[in-house]
């Protein structure tokens, strides 16, 4: 791996009380200059590529929590990347890790078998037999990492399963902008709410939006864990398809999938067809709120009587640095306070597959983040990534309803209350 | 060790709290002063003070050394294991017990980092003193065993003037409570012995800290003077006049151009030296004299005088020189935090002595320093890589030594751990060290707890004295330093 980015950490420990990791486990190895350490050790030679190597790089949440922390700039999000494709080479994997992972991958990328998923899950729900279940006590008997899994089914409802936006959605007025919009795969099938909500606060705003039907899954999930070919191959389809429309902007609503697409230029900056044009692509990429912060607003705003507590997630916050956006996009609102909250920076244990395949962990910082959270007292949890809205949601107490802020906009602006939510909340109480 | 006394390790504090694989230890090698490396034969992550105490009680009769560590970023190698000895770790003993805001104290666990205790306490308009660059990751148990200082303690004194008790587990592995609630105790002042004692006397596992009430006032700004020296005499006129400044702090060109480069705080890139002068107190108090302390910047020839508008402004200013030393990691692959004291009469002075050095040993050193008290911060830059390690850690010592040869002292904050062990000679008379020797041995008769840190022993300083690197054969595991 290169080594360059191992010799700007200098061993201060600044960014020690923002790793999720180390705040539960208080172990060098569970930290960004721990981890940074062993890397470098093993860069030089002086220890293997192990287990217990690779268990600390797994454990990492890859939340980059460190990266604004370090006032030596160390670039870990640089390091854990070239670091976890070794140890996906070199760590042999128990059979049960193995078949865990693969399921994760062959799941989640493909809208249409995880559709079927979500289905499955809708029946065991519906039907009274996760009840049954429950009742029995089997589900506590499961290994935790399909307790988690089976916790996280989100409360969907049938129609939102199969509900889509229009490839084509003209923008209201006079046209600003041809915006694209990332459906995303998991974001499709569960959050079909959140892609209709933006599409209608953009054309609501002036825009034309484009969301390519054959989206594939962008690549986050594959980088993020070590799977690098396959992330460098969904890159260039990704660019590809949206080529197709001539846009603007891409925009993307769930945080790590527009970190991904951030991030396209320099994945492929070593590929002689697509280098210019993964560079061209990821200059345009804008989150949701980024967009909607830069974009002059047009429409009016009905107010909302809401106490609204933002989380920031790590892949908005640490790895795209959007943290004034959205609470700019939100108090745009009248009659909403929005409200930050304490240990901000911690990650609330989503992390992409992270809370599915280190789920203890995952659940103790959502534990963590849901006290944080309800500590300021809000009606409303608002958060820009679809991972950190599943994960928070399963923590929190009845009553507090989790959005992404281009929902509570889109309320706004068409002078309705929250009512989609408001159903949700309904639906989760069901379910417990 | 044997599987014997490992297995009693993991009975006695659960398996999840005893670190064994050989990756996992290496973790644990070095502190904030990455020069010195040891590996430890163990690590133990107790949860409870009783766990604590169980582990060193095993310690205590196995005559197995023990080396506590806070968050390890100590820069004068006090954490440093010892090979064949077990680190323990206070990292998982981090609640806050209690904030009594009418008592004004806060009873609170070794592993709490020093801002974590002014966070809980800032609801109720109070805060914690001291406070080290490093607040907002070194623990208080740290803090407690360096007498850890920071900006402002110019006014406000060092972490043992903000301890009112601690709970301590003794070398023998027998706890007591030293300190009271009540200031003042008669009898011997163990309590203050402890602070500051470097991990050498016993483990803290319980701290009431005072806390005070935020002032009223606080005004702040940043002077730009052509010269370091002119600065310094800024800061001798401040004092001079009567006026006790909350912080008064200088950074010279080369740490301006780090800490611009990490992050924005609206320092003059092109200024040779950066005063940060703050005052708090009553607001009028603080708006005379803050005109006074303008005046006086004036008449010493600053270029540029910056106030800070708002509390947002305010933090920048501290966020940056709080990130000094760690920014200069963006414009040297390696340096050397050196910590001496002088007169504060003698500023300039030493401040050309250690130019003159640095010229001398062909290498760049950047000054960050709590000017008020004559706290210096040199910042020796080099690269392992080109070689020049060995060159300077000599200009680092010799720096040291300047600073005792012009009256001042080896550490101001950092403490002597390792890295100054084998210059107290400079310093102290064989009889003041035999003296510290014996009050070291009244606690620790076993010579187990943190050995080879402060005093100077024959193996560490031996045959050529000055250069202190680990044996190689130490470094390996195989010879322990005693
Ligand atoms: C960037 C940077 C800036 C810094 N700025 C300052 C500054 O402004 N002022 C200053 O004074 N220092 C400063 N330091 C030095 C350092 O942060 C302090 O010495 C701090 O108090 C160490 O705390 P720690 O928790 O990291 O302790 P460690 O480094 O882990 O340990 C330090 C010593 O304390 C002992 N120890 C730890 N916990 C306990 C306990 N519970 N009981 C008994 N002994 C214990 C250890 O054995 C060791 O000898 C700075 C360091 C860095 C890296
Ligand atoms: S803050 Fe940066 S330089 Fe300091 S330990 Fe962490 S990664 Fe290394
Ligand atoms: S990315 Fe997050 S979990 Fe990983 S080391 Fe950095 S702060 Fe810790």
């Amino acid at each position: 791996m290169n080594s360059e980015p191992l010799a700007d950490c200098v061993h201060c420990g600044f960014c020690l009380p923002t790793c999720p990791t180390y705040v539960v486990s208080g172990q060098e190895t569970e930290s960004p200059r721990g981890r940074i350490y062993l890397m470098d050790l093993a860069a030089r030679g002086e220890i293997s590529v192990d287990e217990a190597f690779g268990g600390h790089i797994d454990s990492c949440l890859g939340c980059l929590a460190c990266v604004p922390a370090c006032p030596s700039g160390v670039r870990y999000d640089k390091l854990i990347e070239s670091v976890r494709p070794q140890v996906e080479r070199e760590v042999p994997r128990g059979f049960a890790d193995r078949l865990f992972r693969r399921l994760i991958f062959a799941l989640f990328p493909y809208p249409n078998r995880l559709r079927l998923a979500a289905l499955a899950g809708l029946l065991y729900t519906r039907s009274g037999l996760r009840t049954l279940l429950h009742r029995l006590g089997v589900v506590e008997r499961l290994p935790s990492r399909l307790r988690a899994l089976e916790a996280l089914l989100p409360p969907v409802g049938l129609q939102a399963l199969f509900s889509s936006v229009p490839e084509m959605t003209p923008g209201r007025g006079e046209v600003r902008l041809r915006v694209g919009l990332l459906a995303g795969c998991a974001n499709r099938v569960f959050f079909g709410d959140v892609n209709a909500a933006t599409v209608r606060v953009l054309a609501a705003e002036g825009c034309d939006v484009y969301v390519p039907r054959d989206n594939q899954c962008c690549g986050a999930l594959s980088s993020h864990a070590g799977h690098e070919e396959d992330g460098a191959e969904r890159a260039k389809a990704t660019i590809e398809m949206f080529e197709r429309y001539r846009l603007d902007v891409v925009v993307a609503n769930v945080a790590g999938c527009g970190s991904a697409l951030k991030e396209y230029g320099d994945i492929l900056s070593g590929s002689p067809d697509f280098a210019e044009r993964a560079k061209a692509f990821s200059a345009k990429v804008r989150d949701i709120t980024e967009l909607l912060a830069e974009l002059p607003a047009r429409t009016a705003r009905a107010p909302l009587d809401l106490r609204v507590a933002y989380h920031d997630a790590c892949h908005l916050a640490n790895a795209q640095g959007v943290r004034s956006q959205p609470r700019e996009v939100l108090r745009s609102i009248p009659g909403l306070s929005v409200h930050d909250i304490a240990e901000a920076e911690l990650c609330c244990g989503s992390a992409g597959i992270y809370n599915l395949v280190q789920p203890d962990t995952a659940e103790e910082l959502g534990r963590r983040k849901a006290e944080n959270l309800q500590a300021t007292g809000p009606d409303v949890v608002a958060t820009a990534n679809a991972g950190c809205l599943l994960q928070i949601r399963r923590f929190l107490d009845e009553g507090i309803t989790v959005v992404h802020p281009v929902q509570l906009l889109d309320a706004s602006i068409r002078g309705v209350a929250l009512f989609a939510t408001a159903d949700l909340n309904a639906k989760t109480r069901e379910r417990r | 060790m044997t599987g014997d006394v490992r297995a009693e390790f993991v009975a006695a504090l659960g398996a999840d709290a005893v670190l064994a694989d050989p990756v996992e230890l290496r973790a644990y090698e070095c502190d904030g002063l990455t020069g010195f490396r040891v590996v430890p034969a163990l690590v133990l992550l107790p949860r409870t003070a009783a766990a604590v105490a169980d582990a060193v009680r095993i310690c205590a009769r196995e005559r197995i050394p023990f080396v506590a560590r806070g968050a390890g970023t100590g820069l004068s190698g006090g954490a440093l294991p010892v090979a064949n000895g077990v680190v323990i770790s206070l990292q998982r003993l981090r609640s806050i017990i209690e904030v009594d805001p009418v008592n004004r104290r806060a009873v609170v666990e070794p592993g709490v980092t020093n801002l974590d205790i002014s966070r809980a306490a800032a609801p109720h308009g109070l805060y914690f003193a001291p406070d080290p660059s490093s607040q907002q990751v070194c623990t208080i148990g740290g803090n407690i065993a360096e007498n850890s200082g920071g900006a402002h303690c110019l006014k406000y004194g060092f972490t043992v003037h903000h301890v009112l008790s601690a709970d301590v587990v003794l070398p023998d592995g027998t706890t007591a409570v030293l300190g009271a609630d009540s200031p003042h105790l008669g009898g011997y002042d163990l309590l203050g012995a402890f602070i500051g004692s470097e991990g050498t006397l016993g483990i803290a596992t319980r701290i009431t800290v005072k806390l005070l009430p935020k002032p009223a006032a606080v005004r702040t700004l940043v002077a730009d003077f052509p010269s370091v020296e002119q600065a310094g005499d800024a800061v001798t006129s401040i004092i001079a006049a009567g006026i006790v400044p909350a912080a008064a702090e200088m950074m010279d060109a080369v740490a301006i151009e780090a800490v611009q480069a990490a992050l924005d705080a609206g320092y003059s890139r092109d200024t040779a030296a950066a005063l940060i002068v703050e005052l708090d107190g009553p607001q009028a108090e603080v708006d005379i004299q803050f005109a006074e302390v303008r005046q006086l910047c004036q008449n010493h020839g600053t270029t540029n005088i910056r106030v800070a508008g708002d509390e947002h402004e305010r933090a920048l200013v501290w966020k940056g020189r709080k990130a000094a030393f760690a920014a200069v990691g963006r414009i040297s692959p390696d340096y050397i935090v050196q910590d001496g004291v002088v007169p504060r009469t003698l500023l300039a002075t030493a401040l050309t002595r250690i130019g003159e050095l640095a010229a001398a040993a062909g290498l760049r050193v950047s000054n960050v320093f709590h000017a008020g008290d004559g706290n210096l911060h040199p910042l020796v830059l080099y690269s392992e890589a080109a070689g020049e390690l060995e060159r300077a850690e000599e200009l680092s010592r010799a720096i040291a030594e300047l600073c005792v040869d012009l009256g001042g002292s080896l550490s101001g904050e950092h403490g002597i751990g390792t890295d100054k062990a084998c210059s107290m000679p400079r310093q102290f008379s064989e009889d003041d060290l035999a003296t510290m020797a014996l009050l070291r041995a009244a606690y620790d008769t076993d010579g187990i707890c943190n050995p080879g840190k402060v005093l100077p022993t024959p193996r560490l300083c031996g045959e050529k004295p000055g250069v202190h690197r680990p044996h190689p054969l130490e470094a390996a595991g195989l010879i322990e330093r005693t």
